[in-house]
């Protein structure tokens, strides 16, 4: 099998681990990384807990097919609830840590508890201890990650940490591995903080070595392999413009979310696209883009690694930034760059290294920050807040301001930590924040992609794109095409994306592979690793169960049924340009047909029979 | 009449050297159709995966009808995804 079948238990207020065997019957129910997390922290912690305090556990947690030859197998994911939204939180992540943690011979490590004082964890293979961090506590990822390396002296080490952000109480900080790949979303960098545990630190000599049958597991890795080199997504595309491709897609559908969602088209698209990092820039003849880059194990390689010109206002005489590092991808491009109405690629890319350097979502971040804009155009927030800087929408300017006074936890940046929905209550003005269950919103507008607001409005972890993409088929084609527009089959197309992605998720490959694969590529590489007779049906099952098993968490959190909206302005406000133009989104119209076909009351309850089919 | 082509990611090299932010402006017949614009261009048609008129899309069965009118922009991209 292709579980290590070993838990690490690590009691932050006691400073004591224990090892404990991975529960197999839960792991034929849930599989690993997401689903199976996801299950400890419903059994073991008090979904109505404060999310930043000792009762609250935080979960590293790697798949089966985790550090193995399969095609994207390295992501690992981070299990919490979640600061921001008060739901469960689930943040996943590339690089190469997962993988290194998973050769380590474990398949989660479950963080309870709250240190004394600043810890890390370091593990090598089975040794493993709490050491004091107190010389890192207050550094950045890459400060941090650097005194590591030359302390342990092992060029080899892979570690998972939080930056400033995260110790300033920053609630959408991110775990950040690698130096530039993060568990991103929902502020779980900010729980890792709160329990005084600065950094996990692992390298495991062991691989994965326990595959069920290695040899039909080894046939199907190489066909999985071969349908991504075929496919034009994912053997071309994605390796030659990352995600930073869908910059003008969705900027010519009319679904880009534009200054604080304003509008739904940003006449600077094109200037932070992917195909502008390509291109020489005018005042060095260099383009921002260095090269592209893969994770562990990934035959796709859709990562950016971009350089800023050396006399940008953003990094002149600080050398620190101008070699090359984690570049833009699409949803930093566009909450930096089009929602704050700011095309300056350079600049957004300096933005997006500080939020590698110092831990920071920079979807949320962004999205606060074009929210902060709106209200200071409307004179809300003043230069007093602000310490003086105007934060006119498209400022480059400000929004490098922001970034900075964000990573000390300084002065405005105060405010900005807060996320969109604290922010704009505080500034009396709750309806200008972009978000669903107070997380940010992505960027597409669902205006202008109907299924998308449906996706939104009852993701379980708040607005995200990685709950259920329906921009995939709506506007890419990908598996079919349907129109954006309608709102007809949309309930279906976004539980099955929802319900997929789940499965997914929980087996330590990445979803951008779903762009190639369905899961008919994926069940057989997991038949072959694991026991339990992976057919693609148990998988959509598998994907249903977690899907319901967390919103039965977050309902008993208090996130219930009506938390399922969007913000006024895009239910109520017609989108001002586009194929869209003139249209609002109707959830209304398809969150009932959605809670039908989920087998959930009319108030989105998940009933008992429900529960009962799905064995929860 | 004269209409927009845009033509994005790995299609962007098939237009003119002097065209800029990945578009050029075209003359092209009042008839004309989507794909004999994708055959001007030399665009392989299995590549021509995402066609866009004024930000809508044209699915394959349209784009041998003369549904162009002056002044719209055409745009197209190979399959493509990310997110």
């Amino acid at each position: 099998m292709a579980w290590t079948n070993k838990v690490m238990r690590v009691n932050l207020t006691e400073g004591k681990i224990t090892e404990e065997p991975l529960n197999m019957e839960w792991a034929q129910q849930y599989l690993g990384q997401r689903g199976l997390a996801t299950k400890y922290l419903v059994e073991e912690v008090d979904p109505t807990c404060d999310a930043l305090g000792p009762d609250n556990k935080f979960i590293v947690t790697t798949g089966p097919l985790t550090g193995t030859m399969a095609s994207t197998g390295g992501r690992y994911s981070v299990v919490t609830k979640s600061p921001l939204t008060g739901t469960v939180a689930c943040s996943n992540s590339g690089g190469y840590f997962g993988a290194e943690l998973k050769a380590a011979g474990w398949d989660m490590i479950i963080f309870e508890g709250k240190s004394p004082k600043p810890v890390y964890l370091y593990v090598h293979d089975d040794s493993v201890q709490l050491m004091d961090a107190g010389d890192i506590w207050g550094k950045s990822v890459w400060e941090a990650d650097e005194i590591l390396h030359k302390k342990h002296q092992d060029a080899l080490i892979k570690i998972a940490l939080v930056g400033r952000s995260a110790e300033n109480g920053c609630l959408y900080s991110a775990v950040v591995n690698d130096l530039h790949r993060a568990a991103g979303r929902s502020g779980v960098g900010t729980v890792m903080a709160s329990k005084n545990l600065k950094a996990v630190v692992a390298r495991g000599t062991k691989g994965v070595g326990n595959i069920k049958d290695p040899m039909r597991f080894l046939q199907a890795t190489e066909e999985g392999k071969r349908v991504l080199r075929e496919n034009a997504v994912t053997g071309e595309g994605l390796p030659k413009y990352g995600t930073q491709v869908l910059m003008n897609v969705i900027n010519e559908s009319g679904a880009m979310p534009t200054r604080n969602m304003r509008e739904t088209q940003f006449e600077g698209a094109h200037k932070i696209s992917g195909e502008a990092m390509h291109e020489p820039r005018a005042s060095d003849g260099q383009p921002n883009l260095t090269t592209n880059a893969a994770c562990f194990g990934c035959t796709i390689a859709c990562g950016r690694i971009s350089t800023v010109d050396q006399g940008h206002f953003t990094i002149k005489n600080k050398p620190e930034y101008w070699k090359a590092s984690g570049g833009l991808e699409y949803e930093a491009a566009w909450s930096l760059g089009s929602d704050n109405g700011v095309d300056d690629l350079d600049a957004i890319t300096y933005a997006n290294f500080v939020c590698n350097e110092d831990g920071i979502d920079p979807i949320s971040f962004g999205a606060t920050v074009a929210a902060a804009m709106e209200l200071y155009e409307m004179g809300v927030i003043t230069n007093e807040h602000t310490g003086g800087m105007a934060y006119n929408f498209g400022s480059a300017e400000a929004l490098v301001h922001g970034v900075e006074m964000v990573a000390a936890g300084e002065g405005f940046g105060r405010d900005l930590a807060l996320g969109s929905r604290r922010m704009c209550e505080k500034y009396g003005h709750p309806e200008l924040s972009m978000t669903v269950k107070s997380q940010e919103f992505p960027a597409y507008d669902p205006r202008g992609i109907q299924g998308m607001g449906l996706a939104y409005a009852t993701s379980n972890r708040g607005a995200c794109h990685l709950r259920g993409y329906t921009v995939a088929s709506e506007i890419l084609g990908i598996p079919e095409k349907t129109d954006p527009l309608a709102t007809e089959g949309k309930a279906e197309l976004v539980k099955a994306f929802q319900d997929a992605t789940a499965a997914f998720d929980s087996s330590g490959l990445c979803v951008f592979t779903s762009f190639a694969w369905t899961l008919d590529d994926v069940a057989p590489q997991l038949d072959a690793a694991c026991e339990g007779g992976w057919t693609t049906e148990k998988l959509v099952e598998l994907g249903e169960r977690i899907w319901n098993m967390e919103r039965e968490f977050n309902r008993l959190a208090g996130v219930t049924g009506k938390d399922d909206t969007l913000p006024k302005r895009l239910l109520e406000e017609a989108a001002n340009a586009g194929p869209a133009q003139g249209k609002v989104n109707e959830l209304g119209k398809m969150l009932p047909e959605y809670y039908k076909i989920r087998g959930w009351t009319a108030d989105g309850v998940v009933t008992d029979e429900t529960k009962q089919r799905l064995g929860l | 009449m004269k209409i927009t082509l845009k033509l994005f990611a790995t299609l962007g090299d098939l237009l003119p050297a002097e065209s800029r932010e990945n578009a050029t402006v075209v003359e092209v017949p009042d008839d004309a159709t989507p794909n004999q614009v994708i055959d001007m261009f030399k665009v392989p048609r299995p590549m021509a995966h995402l066609v866009l008129i004024n930000g809508g899309y044209v699915a394959p069965e349209r784009r041998e009808q003369p549904v162009l009118a002056e002044n719209d922009v055409l745009a197209i991209w190979p399959p493509v995804a990310g997110g």
